[in-house]
């Protein structure tokens, strides 16, 4: 099945950052699996996890959020924030049994091109493995 | 031990109310706000009293909550403060919500002398109903003077050890207080000193820690043990939240009474979250099928990404639910776990700001790191 299995991934990447770090993966033409459409937002901070939850409870297999690494946010301290509700996220997930692998935060510099390709094979990879998102089975959600 | 008065009174609730008349007919305070019975059979809830004679019917300690009375007193006070001095008796969680809220900006505690207590906990409201209460009230108290843990309470409140309130002017020591018809009301701060000064009931010294204190954390801690490994919490992953949330009517209740949640308005209600031919249309693509209205579980998943660091664990929510989803409980276990990522105790520390509303800049280095694979 994981040859067939192609994983949707929400990306929510920071304007200054990983957004740009997209790009450049782009026009230096790396390729990567096609399994990752990002929403541009001005800040890692901006992606409240009702966002990445409401995604991943319609049926999404994955939830990429990408930010300025700590201590290079553009707004100072945005991604320190980021950082504590995804640690806070990943926490409830721990706690009630859900699959952590379905939600990430990484940090991507804008120079990094090729840590964007990294990080979207290795998170479609570890996707294939964890299979479809029960969400889209389920009706009560 | 620190300055204290005792109370004559063969309960804990009757020392309290004695406590309030005297401050009120002292002049010491303006006004009290209190619970106060309303009904015959065991009906109470929060007034703002100003007249010793209405004080009657006061029962601070009555073992029910209508309603957080942190919530309430935030709301009285977040525009501005008392312009006289108001005693306000709360529960500890309800000093505790008291103190988050004032970090969230909500309250305005200038002229508020806070009392409380230490505390037996409250029965689940329908336990009241008929006067299902009243026969029961007796082993009540005495299950509170001797340190003992009584059957049937809030489930939250069967498993608090947060029942000795963090930072109150004043303490009655109900817990393990042993019955003897003489309650000590402890000042703790220097507003507290000044409120028991000149009061009825002899001036002396006291302590909120009474044996009966140690041996019922002692009992609350394996009661909590018990409770988030028992009650019928969800099963871990999806299907265990879609069978625990499966009755949920969608009311909202839990969120209404939950006196953390104080956002003017609220993301849920928000018109962005208002469903629309749209919405089903995406979920449609997606799913063969879905919940009409849909998002019950975004609901309650979302309140626990927004509010679970700050839960004091009140129970309200559970109460209110009409349709007797433990809610509260699962609020707890959750609360318990993201309280502890962060060493956070709500409403310990006025000084301290709740977890989302600062960082560190060294701290949680593993997250945002590349972890992928199980």
């Amino acid at each position: 099945m994981s040859e067939e299995f192609r994983p949707d991934i929400l990306g929510i990447f920071c304007r200054w950052c990983s957004y740009s770090a997209a790009d450049l993966a782009g026009v230096s033409r790396m390729k990567m699996p096609p399994t990752t459409k990002v929403v541009r937002v001005m800040c890692s901070s901006r992606a409240d996890p009702v966002f990445a939850l409401g995604a991943l409870l319609i049926g999404a297999d994955g939830v990429l959020v990408a930010g300025c690494a700590p201590g290079d946010c553009h707004y100072k301290t945005g991604n320190y924030q980021t950082r504590r509700r995804y640690a806070l996220v990943e926490k409830i997930f721990d706690t009630l049994g859900l699959d952590n692998r379905r939600l990430k935060l990484v940090w991507i510099p804008a120079s990094e091109g090729a840590k964007v390709k990294r990080v979207v094979t290795a998170m479609t990879e570890s996707l294939q493995e964890a299979g479809p998102n029960p969400t889209r089975a389920e009706m009560f959600i | 031990m620190a300055k204290a008065a005792l109370m004559e009174g063969s309960n804990a609730d009757l020392a309290a109310r004695d406590l309030l008349k005297s401050l009120l007919s002292s002049g010491k305070v303006r006004g009290v706000m209190t619970l106060v019975e309303t009904g015959p059979a065991g009906e109470v809830n929060y007034e703002l009293v100003a007249d010793v004679a209405a004080l009657e019917n006061a029962t601070p300690l009555y073992p029910l909550m209508p309603a957080n009375a942190g919530g309430l007193l935030s709301r009285l006070t977040v525009l501005e403060g008392f312009e006289e001095p108001v005693a306000a008796f709360l529960r500890p969680c309800e000093l505790r919500a008291f103190v988050e809220l004032g970090k969230l900006h909500q309250v305005n505690a200038e002229n508020i002398l806070l009392i409380s207590a230490t505390c037996g906990g409250v029965y689940p409201l329908r336990a009241s109903l008929n006067g299902g209460l009243a026969d029961g009230l007796p082993a009540y108290w005495e299950a509170v003077a001797n340190g003992e843990a009584a059957e049937g309470l809030r489930p939250t409140c069967s498993a608090c050890e947060h029942f000795v309130p963090f930072g109150a002017d004043l303490v009655l020591a109900a817990v393990g207080s042993g019955g003897a018809g003489r309650l000590a009301v402890v000042a703790r701060t220097p507003r507290g000193d000044e409120a028991l000064e000149g009061l009825e009931g002899a001036a002396g010294e006291a302590e909120v820690e009474t044996a009966g204190v140690k041996s019922l954390r002692e009992k609350r801690g394996a009661a909590r043990a018990e409770l988030f490994e028992t009650e019928p919490l969800p099963a871990p992953g999806l299907e265990g939240l879609v069978a625990f949330f499966g009755r949920c009517v969608g009311c909202r209740s839990c969120r209404s009474v939950c006196p953390i949640c104080c956002c003017e308005i609220c993301y849920f209600d928000a018109a962005a979250t208002e469903p629309t031919p749209r919405t089903f249309d995406v979920h449609l693509k997606r799913k063969e099928g879905t919940r009409v209205p849909p998002d019950t579980l975004l609901f309650h998943l979302g309140r626990l990404t927004h509010m679970s660091a700050s839960c004091v664990g009140c129970g309200m929510c559970a109460d209110a639910c009409p349709v007797y989803v433990p809610v509260a409980t699962l609020f707890a276990k959750v609360g318990a776990e993201t309280q502890a990522l962060f060493e956070y105790v709500p409403g310990k520390d006025p000084e301290e700001e709740v977890p989302l509303q600062r960082f560190e800049e060294e701290e949680l280095a593993e997250v945002g790191e590349e972890r992928f694979g199980s």
